[in-house]
């Protein structure tokens, strides 16, 4: 049924017939479709119906995860009134902002480009930086930093090395040239990610709570201005695409990919913030990112409960003759729409006119809730804003638990017969632990990234977490933040693996000195049409939320990434958090590098004993099994607060979290610092355990300390009291080597040797014959 | 001792060469946008770091034939101080204002690390005095790789041009070079940054006594503050 509200198009491309085959193409479902209907009163036009395939795409809408994220915590129960609110909440804005005293704030959020990265991953993964920057300054903050999280296939195969090489080629090109740094990531290597890796961004940006600007269209009257970039045919789609499962065929996908211009997104960032700070001029601003013009309009039209008409003739176009679907889904980059104050448009043409930018003025705010959209006089659509955004389909999927897990979960290495390592093979296991891509350097990848630009790095890349400071007005204040996930612990064990993402992103936090504030997820998950999908996402959502409630980290904002599949099945779950903490002092900052020969060296949370999910059973022994190691978080919190405490009193040199590769792993990576040391520990007093798991073992909730010989015994009756357990088994010393004592005998390796392996094992499988 | 630092769409150091001066050094620093054509009072020039026009073409090519740029090459004409970091040392090539050309580095990727420096003994121009034989500074390019002809480098060479040069050559430059001077010795050109080189924080704080360096000729009061 025609419409009787909206004359015929002249286009006849756009007048053509709704078929089911039309609507198929544009991923809605029959049902869907007649709900589409209800909303308009008839069937759409082509216009319409491309906007709500791409509204109602799960990139958009959150259609299937929307109820399970109503789980996270939102707000902070440890705030004060100056310090720790949550400005703007999760999901209500592009970014949450969370207060950090002296009137100032930050904004951070993280976001997935992992489908534009698996097909062009240079182009991909550098568009990927550019969105999350601009949704951290339309909320009226500068960008300060980026980190990213990246997950690959294996390294060996030439499939991983192209998709490795231009993903991170692409986010230096990007982050590098608008200028803000890249202080941290977190990259991982498995087969489970061949040929769909995860390319999570994630920019922070500080501002003072008056500078918050929100995406709200209000006002009736006031005009709509876009800024930035001309659009083009480019990423048509791409938010429909991101919401469906790679396959052989996308490859013909790749117009869906945008291309980025870090030149415009620098003079775009600069040109908004300073039409910001012109008082009272912007009444609401958006980027458009996914879905583009389409999403910044019904989006601030329906958060200001207000309606919005545009005139689409008066869009920057860089092709001719496109025609209003194109437009209006169309992902070209670099553009923004702003919401002016009415009789002051001169204002904002003279800024975007200083930084030689477009500044059109294509609309108009008016009262009836509607978006209305205009191209050649006619109404291409018409739409209640509200059907594409709050009344978005919201649905229930079915849950059901993965077959294996009965088989993974029951594993033993007892039960199993896995017979125990010796004195020969533990020598031969820790160079190889060491040269695993996902344990070894990734010098290769962050000396790529501007790690250093706004001068502001207190820790570089290479350590626990990143660590910077901000300058706030005339004052300072220090942060660190650190990404953190695991798959394999989450697909061995959904919930407890998100757990562990989350605990041990804190444990890092609190290694590098600092108080975790807040957190931002990104959930990268297969087709959640799958029951065994989608019991992976509930349960690693249930974990995550669990563990902020319990740490009282709040979620500020995220980023849900599903049908992360190739032909090959889904990856592994994973849930990953970026968690960013406050640090008191400068002198609180601790890094992972032993600094003194002499000093001692404390474990802290006893002895590791488990062995499910390790980068060894994996690397040694080929197997990805076992449940994920146990997590007590009672006992976790003790002893990030007696570590946290013991920072401040001075008492810590340095501080490293056991992850992946174990006890071994972590005491070699404190010897990789800037100067030449050693280390002697002695691990017989721990001998009843199975010494691979000893040395190799995954369990949580471990630190490695050095301190100082004569803070170690108050260290150890503070820890006594505190109800941690702390073991001093050895001390750092001035020779080249790393010897261990165990009930075996001792093992011994040459420090250099070690770390030359750790420190070239990326570089070498990356390696261009005659390029160097 | 006034300090401009110039700001081209796509500068994206030019707050830190501002904060070098003005907080690291104390020294009256201003920002000059780059479609002013005067540079008012300023006695150093720093042409900051960056993607100067998104550096398409050539990094620094477009940047040249900004409208401040006339002023720049008045002011260097006049025997006033410039000094180009980074991108600052790309656009003075490009506007001939200092010899050779930087390409792409020999790894064809971008470097930001920190590198140990070899002070050359470059006479008063760049007096040396508080930097002593090496210098640690961060680098971050991926056209850093100095080129000049055989004539150009011996030139360089025998005049004492060279301010540093790399320990570890990180992107195949010339005989290692990593800063220079011009022959009358008032305009600077470096790859690495000192910008980068002056926090607590910091790597080093070698940037204060390099930025030092560079006013000592026509300030030599400033060797003798302490920083």
């Amino acid at each position: 049924m025609k419409r009787a509200d909206l004359p015929p198009n002249p286009d006849p491309v756009l007048n053509q017939p709704i078929t089911p085959a039309l609507i198929k193409k544009h991923g809605l479902l029959p049902d869907e479709y007649e709900q589409i209907r209800l909303h308009l009163g008839g069937d759409p036009t082509l216009t319409e119906l491309g906007i709500f395939s791409v509204m109602w795409s799960e990139h958009c809408s959150y259609k299937n995860t929307r109820p399970l994220l109503k789980g996270f915590p939102t707000e902070k129960r440890g705030a004060t009134e100056s310090f720790g609110r949550v400005l703007v909440k999760a999901g209500e804005e592009n970014a949450g902002i969370i207060d950090v005293g002296d009137g100032w704030a930050i904004a951070f959020k993280i976001e997935s480009h992992n489908h534009p990265s698996a097909i062009e991953p240079f182009e991909g993964a550098a568009t990927g930086v550019g969105g999350i920057i601009r949704d951290i300054f339309t909320m009226g903050a500068r960008p300060v930093l980026l980190t990213n999280s990246l997950r690959f296939g294996e390294l060996d195969s030439p499939v991983t090395k192209r998709l490795l090489r231009g993903v991170v080629a692409g986010i230096a090109h990007y982050g590098n040239c608008v200028g803000v740094p890249t202080v941290a990531g977190d990259v991982y290597f498995d087969r489970s990610y061949e040929g769909n890796p995860l390319v999570n961004a994630l920019c922070l940006g500080t501002l003072r709570h008056d500078q918050i600007r929100l995406g709200k269209a209000t006002g009736l009257g006031n005009p709509v201005y876009y800024v930035g970039a001309a659009t083009g045919r480019d990423g048509l789609g791409g938010a429909a695409f991101a919401s469906k499962e790679l396959s052989a065929e996308s490859s013909s996908d790749r117009p869906a990919v945008q291309k980025g211009d870090p030149f415009m997104e620098k003079l775009l960032i600069e040109a908004c913030l300073e039409m910001m700070a012109v008082p009272g001029l912007v009444v609401g601003i958006q980027d458009m990112g996914a879905a583009g013009l389409t999403c910044s309009t019904c989006e601030t039209a329906s958060r200001g409960g207000a309606g919005i008409e545009i005139e689409l003739d008066q869009v920057p176009q860089r092709e001719v003759g496109m025609n209003s679907y194109e437009i209006m889904l169309s992902e070209s980059q670099e553009r923004m729409l702003v919401i002016v104050q009415k009789g002051r448009e001169r204002e904002i043409e003279e800024v975007f006119a200083k930084w030689d930018l477009h500044a059109a003025h294509v609309g108009t705010v008016t009262d009836t809730g509607r978006m209305v959209v205009r191209q050649h006089g006619v109404v291409v659509a018409d739409i209640p804003a509200s059907a594409l955004t709050d009344n978005a389909p919201v649905y229930q999927r079915e849950a059901r638990r993965p077959a294996y897990l009965d088989e993974t979960s029951r594993w033993t290495p007892t039960g199993s017969g896995l017979p125990d390592i010796d004195l020969a093979v533990a020598t031969a296991v820790l160079p190889k632990l060491l040269c695993l891509p996902t344990i070894a350097s990734k010098r290769w990848i962050y000396r790529q990234y501007d790690h250093m630009v706004q001068h502001g790095t207190v820790v570089l890349p290479g350590s626990d977490a990143g660590v910077v400071r901000l300058r706030l007005g005339s004052s300072e204040k220090f942060i660190a933040i650190k990404n953190d996930c695991n798959g394999r612990y989450c697909y061995l064990n959904p919930r407890r693996g998100a757990l562990i993402a989350m605990v041990e992103c804190l444990r890092n936090l609190v290694c590098s000195g600092a108080t975790p504030l807040a957190m931002t997820d990104n959930l990268n998950f297969g087709n959640p049409y799958k029951p065994e999908n989608f019991y992976q996402l509930k349960e690693c959502v249930a974990g995550l939320a669990e563990a902020c409630r319990f740490f009282d980290v709040p979620v500020v904002g995220g980023n849900v990434s599903l049908y992360n599949e190739s032909p090959e099945g889904a990856i592994d779950p994973t849930p990953t958090v970026s968690v960013v903490g406050f640090i008191e002092k400068e002198a609180h900052v601790t890094r992972q590098f032993a600094r003194s020969p002499g000093s001692r060296i404390v474990l802290l949370g006893g002895a590791p004993h488990e062995l499910g999910g390790s980068q060894f059973l994996g690397a040694i022994h080929g197997k990805k099994t076992g449940d994920a190691p146990e997590v007590d978080l009672e006992a976790e919190k003790r002893l990030q607060d007696f570590l946290l405490a013991q920072i401040r009193s001075g008492r810590i040199r340095a501080a490293h979290d056991l992850s992946e590769g174990g006890l071994l792993v972590a005491l070699s990576e404190m010897l990789f610092g800037p100067g030449q040391i050693g280390a002697h520990v002695d691990l017989r007093a721990f001998g009843a355990l199975r010494l691979d798991a000893l040395l190799f073992g995954e369990s949580q909730g471990r630190v490695l300390v050095e301190v100082e010989p004569d803070h170690l015994s108050p260290l150890l009756a503070d820890a006594g009291a505190a109800g941690v357990v702390a073991d001093a088994i050895g001390s750092f010393l001035a020779t080249e080597t790393l010897s261990v004592g165990t009930g075996l005998g001792t093992l011994e390796w040459t420090t250099a040797v070690l770390r030359a392996g750790w420190e070239t094992s990326i570089e070498s499988a990356m390696r261009r014959p005659g390029i160097g | 001792m006034n300090i401009a630092v110039l700001q081209f769409p796509g500068s994206n150091c030019d707050q830190d060469a501002f904060h070098l001066f003005a907080s690291g050094l104390g020294l009256p620093t201003r920002y000059v946008w780059h479609k002013d054509t005067r540079l008012g009072d300023a006695d150093l020039v720093v042409v900051p770091g960056g993607f100067s026009y998104g550096d398409y073409l050539r990094c620094g090519a477009i940047a040249r034939f900004s409208p401040v740029m006339g002023a720049v090459r008045e002011h260097a004409e006049r025997g006033g101080l410039v000094l180009g970091i980074c991108n600052g040392f790309q656009i003075l090539c490009e506007a001939g204002l200092l010899p050779g050309a930087l390409i792409r580095n020999s790894s064809l990727e971008y470097r930001c690390m920190t590198c140990d420096l070899a002070v050359e003994e470059a006479g008063p121009a760049f007096n040396t005095r508080l930097l002593g034989k090496r210098v640690r500074m961060p680098i971050g390019h991926g056209e850093g790789n100095f080129r000049i002809d055989d004539a150009g480098l011996e030139r360089l060479e025998s005049n004492h041009q060279v301010i540093l040069r790399y320990i570890d050559n990180p992107n195949g430059s010339l005989a290692s070079i990593a800063g220079i001077r011009n022959e009358e010795g008032n305009v600077f050109g470096m790859m690495p940054h000192p910008d980068r080189a002056f926090e607590r924080f910091h790597p080093s704080r070698d940037g204060l006594a390099v930025a030092r360096a560079v006013l000592s000729l026509r300030f030599p009061e400033i060797l003798k503050e302490s920083a």
